[in-house]
């Protein structure tokens, strides 16, 4: 390994310069594998973890901690140290909290259940087609389909009225994305306040609504397994978690196939590959990039040692395509065993809502192209707005015509 | 030497249900061993303890992301 200490250090995070590459600047991150330093926006020296052996070890190690309220818990931007002491649930707390509370939601989330979930998955996604074809080329993807399906799919499992969804996605978009910390503190507010009155609303019904909340708020609640202040914060993470991430994979995911008239040629002419591309997609795409622990403990690595207090990032774009793993790994390539990338994390935090959201990109890109084999893009590529570096990846607008 | 085979490739698979989250990995990678129970965790479906000769056992336990199960050789 070069020596680390010497060398000059890559700021992270960064802007990509195509919106399904990592940032062309995170190259020589590549030629350090498995561990980089790297600078956070404070200016603060961080640990950047680059190899997909050590992602996997570290990843499972107790020794880094996912409590935001302990001491040296990285943020990788001003808006996430703002709401960083903020109460946490699931993503942001340690064992043996987060166990309980993983524990409570995993029934909700089971392979079975995302497979049960799937006609009515379809019949949102033929719905919003329907609307969006009805009203005719050209359409803006992101706001007509891609963030609409996620947004109805998780408001029907957990019991939100999608009537609200203008509020919650607004919210959840100044949560993620600021601007300004302000922002995202105040974000966070309206959102807690919302469920505290929904939580509330659900409380006195005498006949519980189907949805998670329901049955959390029914059962858990009132048998004191969940106090209410961590009710609200499942409920912030499960909203935001299961919309935002998975309406980035089906814009960001359109445009990639889009670029790639011949792997998406291949995908039409043999449905069957919709999973592993799915696979590959969350692969090559990487949309969450940047997953952050604090290290509990002195952890000797790779010949280094990180010290108790040090932050440690883990890179997923560079993580997955590491070349000991992935053979040409900058190449989108359905037959390629793309299992085991991270890019929904390993460990104990690894998505809860992974098989729901496996289930709604293959349904969304499967009805898309399908219904619309010659959906393409209505303005130059190079023109479509993406988001920066320092959030979920994904598009901001994805401008199409068919 | 190592000549002997195993002809039906008898394997053990273990599932530490303390360690389990629930993930459904190991069902998605291996689902004709593994599936997950009522409350989501780990299970072998019932007749299949032993693999069923299934390669993708392996796989599965690799895929654990909290490594949860253990495929060992039995017998040898």
């Amino acid at each position: 390994m070069t020596d680390m200490t010497e060398s000059p250090t890559v700021a992270f995070p960064q802007n990509r310069t195509c919106p399904y590459h990592p940032p062309t600047a995170y190259d020589p991150l590549r030629d350090t594998r498995p561990l980089a330093r790297v600078t956070l926006y404070d200016g603060r020296p961080v640990w950047l973890v680059t190899g997909h052996g050590l992602a996997r070890t570290l990843l499972a190690d107790p020794r880094l901690s996912s409590d935001r309220t302990r001491s040296g818990f990285p943020a990788p931007t001003a808006r996430f140290a703002a709401v960083r002491g903020r109460k946490s649930a699931l993503l942001g707390v340690d064992d043996p909290e987060h166990r309980v509370q993983r524990r409570m939601m995993v029934p909700s989330f089971t392979l079975r259940r995302a497979a049960e979930l799937r006609p009515q998955i379809q019949r949102i996604v033929d719905e919003r087609l329907d609307a969006m074809i009805a009203q005719g080329a050209p359409a803006e993807l992101v706001s007509a389909f891609a963030l609409p399906v996620p947004s109805m799919v998780i408001c029907a499992l957990l019991g939100v009225p999608y009537a609200d969804h203008d509020f919650f996605e607004g919210q959840s978009r100044r949560l993620l994305r600021g601007p300004t910390a302000a922002d995202t503190l105040d974000a966070r507010d309206r959102l807690e306040a919302y469920f505290a009155e929904l939580i509330e609303r659900k409380q006195k019904q005498a006949e519980p609504g189907e949805g998670v909340l329901d049955e959390l708020v029914h059962q858990q609640l009132r048998d004191g397994d969940l106090d209410h202040e961590e009710l609200i914060a499942l409920a912030t993470i499960l909203l935001v978690a299961g919309h935002e991430t998975t309406a980035n994979m089906i814009s960001l995911g359109t445009y990639t196939l889009l670029q790639h008239p011949d792997r998406l040629a291949e995908l039409r002419a043999d449905p069957g590959l919709l999973p592993t591309a799915v696979e590959e997609l969350m692969r090559m795409l990487s949309i969450a990039d940047g997953l952050l622990r604090v290290a509990a403990e002195d952890i000797e690595v790779d010949g280094e040692t990180i010290r108790e207090g040090d932050g440690v990032v883990f890179s997923t774009s560079v993580i997955n395509r590491d070349e000991a793993v992935y053979a040409d790994p900058d190449t989108l390539d359905w037959h390629r065993p793309a299992r085991h990338h991270i890019a929904f994390g390993f460990g104990i935090h690894q998505c809860l809502g992974q098989n729901l959201a496996r289930a709604e990109m293959e349904t969304a890109l499967h009805a898309l192209f399908e219904r619309l084999p010659t959906l393409r893009l209505a303005v130059p590529a190079e023109g479509i707005p993406f988001k920066p570096g320092d959030t979920i990846q994904g598009m901001l607008e994805l401008p199409v015509t068919w | 030497m190592h000549n002997e085979t195993h002809e039906s490739g008898q394997i053990h698979i273990d599932i530490d249900h303390d360690r389990c989250i629930g993930a459904g990995q190991c069902a998605l990678a291996a689902p004709s061993v593994f599936t997950q129970d009522d409350d989501g965790f780990s299970a072998l479906l019932p007749g299949r303890e032993d693999g069923a000769g299934d390669p993708m056992v392996r796989e599965a336990a690799r895929a654990c992301p909290v490594s949860a199960i253990t495929v060992s050789d039995e017998g040898s």
